[in-house]
């Protein structure tokens, strides 16, 4: 509640948190059915009608509602995207965890091969990870994962290896406290703040290579409608009706600016040195 | 004679409102060319930020100067309000007129040019020097601050340096401009003692040889005895007392002033040494240490032979119930180490350490230097308690909530601390807090390594007070690790001195104070300021502590003792 309540007074944090609190409830309602027209169903009269009263943004080519995909897309790429940064979260805290505690050779082998992950562009890995397997939600949710686990490793073996050497966690030792404690308490509570700032720019990033999967036909499989998939459907069509290209892209612009602007304000509220002075 | 700094009504404040968070409350004092005015006082009295408002410093660090005026005599007889200076002229004034030394010589140099270039630098910029003629300026001013072989330390790195060299580094580079006025900031606070008073010494005479005038910052009102002229006592942002030095030593007018130099530690060369509890052979030790050795193994890569380093080389003694033995030494001797590798935070190389199983499941437990870094910042007092009982098998209920409240009232935290984290605390009430928790598992015996060193003087008193109830009550016997020769004499009963590894001298707290016979010991002592011995003058001193890296498979010839008295064994020196 202290950390929204600081986000709240904080400029972009405030702009950040209102833009992912509307995706949030836009996603809510998308998946209750509370959507202007429904989404899935075709009107052949409507075609390619322009935004207005009745349909706000407009619709696409087999007369489907743009507002009502869009959320419904939201939530598809949201859930995709929560799913995914959460996994990598937590492989990639396991490994960075281990890595600093243990050092040397594990230390050696394990982030070699976070390494090895991080050395490939993100969409590429994902790519030659879902051509393996094969399209679908749990692909793309298991792929952006396993390319977000490095990043979030590193994030975590860094702080880490700096915990592991205060006089704190030595006091633990000379206690005789167990492995898993010192590990839970010491280490992984005084990396919370690290690891959220993380998280909500990993969102960020998991929802743009999500749209990026949609839109070469590798995530969301249609009919259901997703960002990406909407602006691949609209770019043969982007003379004709410039809305259907318009409204998805800055679905997407707008997601990724509120996860980023909030990442950057929870970095300047969680930072250890402002917090001291405030605390 | 006109004052060649003149500060009246200072104010000074930080923050988004300055006004109300005011740090300096209405400062004023003159000071005449060629005088030294030492301002002494606890962290948070505003000594420091005084003294950067003089340079502007402050401005750099989020203050303000809310009101009053720094007057300040130029070379050409102007005066210049430096509160009110704009900053082209203050870089000017910080150049030329007025010189700095901080606390830490390491993060005050560029580790990434030699101190040559450094020093160059600043004859570059203030006189205006180049080339060949800047070089043989900073040799020159290496050579004015006793640095040995001056012209090939040219070259070397800050690393390179031990910290009193980088300390004269830093003071070489203050003088580069001739300034009128210097400004040392806790110059010597992060050096070993003996550095220290050659560090003082060195200063002494610099003053003597250009008349430059200085304001000295220090907590420890002991050490400007011997360099300043005037004094100025402050507290919380306000002058309680300001007069001539000998005025303020020998009739203080001010509680605090009274209070400040009862709590500074006098180190009265083994009178003040505790005669409670006189050792007898009748008790088994609890600790025997037999000729312990720690190593570190360093790689200088492929084409080094392999080295270590000794830092602890062949140490034996042994603590009894009851008793505390001191262990003291600078920076680097190991005595840190040895205490480390008693509690097995680091691995021995050889040696046996032979503890009695005792009443607790852990008998030794110990007390961290920094109270900051010993508390983990996350969790709350009642979790950091518990830990250690948690950790050996018992479970949080009543009986242990009691003993954690007992534990609390008796180093003398309010009862609802539980409830709080560790930055609700002071220094001092975390460092209670750490002999709290050091006390839940009962042990028999507590390691203090340093764990009065990072308090203020008159909390450092205090808590040495409880720390000796403690023992009394709980019949605990302390191995206490310390630098600080006048704290060692009001806790110890038995002392050991660490030079390079090694024990060279260890015995009677009485007898090792009052008649060392170790070379190093003379000196260790010889250098603890007191006030008083301020008439005394430093001599100066360029020993440096030999390197601790050895060749592999290298053993140091073994130890021929000589016994100076009852209890009293001193390690023959070799030439």
């Amino acid at each position: 509640m202290r950390v929204l309540a600081a986000l709240w007074r904080h400029p972009s944090g405030r702009i950040g948190a209102t833009i992912i609190a509307l995706y949030l409830m836009a996603a809510l309602l998308g998946a209750v059915g509370i959507t202007p027209h429904n989404a899935l169903k075709q009107f052949p009269i409507d075609r390619l009608k322009a935004p207005s009263v009745n349909y706000l943004m407009g619709t696409d080519l087999l007369g489907r509602d743009t507002l009502s995909r869009l959320m419904l897309g939201i939530g598809q790429s949201f859930v995709v995207a929560f799913a995914s940064v959460a996994c990598a979260t937590l492989a990639g805290t396991v490994i960075g965890l281990l890595a600093a505690w243990w050092g040397s050779l594990w230390d050696g082998i394990l982030m070699r091969v976070m390494d090895v992950l991080l050395a490939f562009p993100a969409i590429l890995l994902a790519l030659l990870i879902i051509a393996i397997v094969g399209p679908g939600t749990f692909t793309s949710v298991a792929a952006i994962a396993i390319v977000y686990t490095p990043i979030f490793a590193r994030v975590v073996r860094g702080p880490a290896l700096s915990l592991k050497r205060r006089d704190f966690v030595d006091a633990a030792r000379t206690f005789g406290s167990s492995q898993g404690y010192i590990l839970t308490r010491h280490l992984l509570l005084n990396l919370v703040a690290p690891l959220t700032v993380q998280v909500t720019l990993a969102l960020a990033w998991a929802l743009l290579t999500e749209a990026g999967l949609s839109f070469l036909g590798l995530g969301t499989q249609p009919p259901a409608p997703s960002l990406g998939l909407m602006l691949s459907d609209s770019k043969n069509l982007m003379q004709h009706a410039p809305w259907l290209m318009l409204f998805p892209g800055l679905t997407i612009m707008l997601g990724i600016l509120g996860f980023n602007l909030t990442g950057d304000a929870l970095r300047d509220i969680l930072d250890p040195r402002t917090e001291r002075r405030t605390a | 004679m006109t004052a060649l700094l003149s500060v009246r009504d200072l104010h000074v404040g930080f923050g988004r409102d300055p006004r109300a968070n005011e740090v300096v409350k209405g400062v004023s004092f003159d000071l005449e060319a060629g005088r030294t005015l030492a301002i002494v006082g606890e962290s948070g009295s505003g000594k420091s930020v005084t003294a950067l408002s003089v340079n502007r410093l402050v401005d750099f660090g989020g203050g303000r100067i809310t009101g009053g005026s720094i007057t300040l005599q130029q070379d050409d007889g102007t005066r210049l309000d430096l509160a009110a200076a704009d900053e082209r002229m203050l870089r000017h004034i910080r150049g030329r007129d007025i010189g700095m030394i901080f606390q830490e010589p390491m993060t005050s140099l560029n580790p990434v040019h030699t101190v040559g270039r450094q020093i160059e630098e600043a004859f570059r910029l203030n006189r205006g020097l180049s080339g060949a003629e800047a070089r043989n300026a900073a040799r020159e001013a290496l050579e004015r601050v006793r640095i040995p072989d001056a012209a090939s330390r040219l070259g070397y790195y800050p690393h390179q340096l031990s910290g009193g060299m980088r300390q004269r580094v830093m003071i070489a580079m203050a003088l580069a401009s001739s300034p009128r006025l210097l400004i040392a900031d806790e110059p010597t606070t992060a050096l070993d003692v003996t550095v220290q008073a050659q560090i003082m010494a060195l200063l002494a005479e610099l003053r003597e040889e250009t008349g430059m005038t200085m304001i000295f910052i220090t907590h420890d009102i002991g050490l400007v005895a011997g360099i300043a002229d005037r004094i100025m006592v402050m507290q919380q942002g306000v002058v309680v007392e300001q007069a001539d030095t000998s005025q303020v030593l020998d009739h203080p007018q001010h509680d605090y002033t009274r209070h400040l130099l009862q709590s500074v530690p006098h180190f009265t060369s083994g009178r003040a040494a505790r005669h409670d509890g006189q050792r007898t052979d009748s008790k088994p030790p609890l600790i025997a240490v037999d000729g312990l050795v720690v190593r570190f193994p360093v790689s200088k890569g492929l084409f080094h032979k392999p080295a270590a380093v000794h830092a602890v080389d062949g140490v034996d003694f042994d603590l009894v119930p009851g008793e505390t033995l001191a262990i003291v030494g600078e920076s680097g001797s190991g005595k840190s180490t040895t205490a480390r590798a008693i509690l097995g935070l680091v691995q021995k190389t050889r040696g046996a350490i032979h503890a009695r199983a005792g009443r607790g499941v852990r008998p030794i437990q110990m007390v961290f230097q920094d109270p900051f870094a010993s508390l983990n910042p996350r969790l709350k007092v009642e979790s950091l308690l518990a830990e250690p009982a948690i950790a050996n098998g018992q479970h949080k209920d009543a009986a242990l909530r009691e003993r954690m409240n007992f534990l609390l009232r008796r180093v003398g935290l309010p009862a609802d601390a539980l409830d709080r984290y560790p930055h609700q605390f002071s220094g001092g009430q975390r460092q209670r807090l750490c002999i709290a928790r050091a006390l839940m598992l009962n042990p028999e015996v507590v390691v203090l390594d340093e764990a009065v060193s990072a308090l203020d003087v008159s909390v450092q008193a205090r808590v040495l007070d409880l720390l000796i109830d403690l023992q009394r009550e709980l019949g605990l016997a302390y191995i206490f690790i310390s630098h600080d020769m006048a704290v060692v004499e009001r806790i110890a009963h038995r002392i050991a001195v660490m030079y390079a590894g090694q024990i060279v001298e260890i015995g009677d707290a009485a007898a090792v104070l009052s008649d060392p016979q170790h070379g190093y010991t003379k000196r260790l002592i010889a250098a603890v300021p007191a006030i008083e011995r301020r008439k005394q003058r430093f001599t100066l001193d360029a020993t440096q502590v030999p390197s601790l890296v050895r060749p592999s498979g290298y053993e140091p010839p073994p130890a021929r003792w000589r016994e100076a008295g009852l209890d009293h064994r001193v390690r023959e020196e070799t030439a």
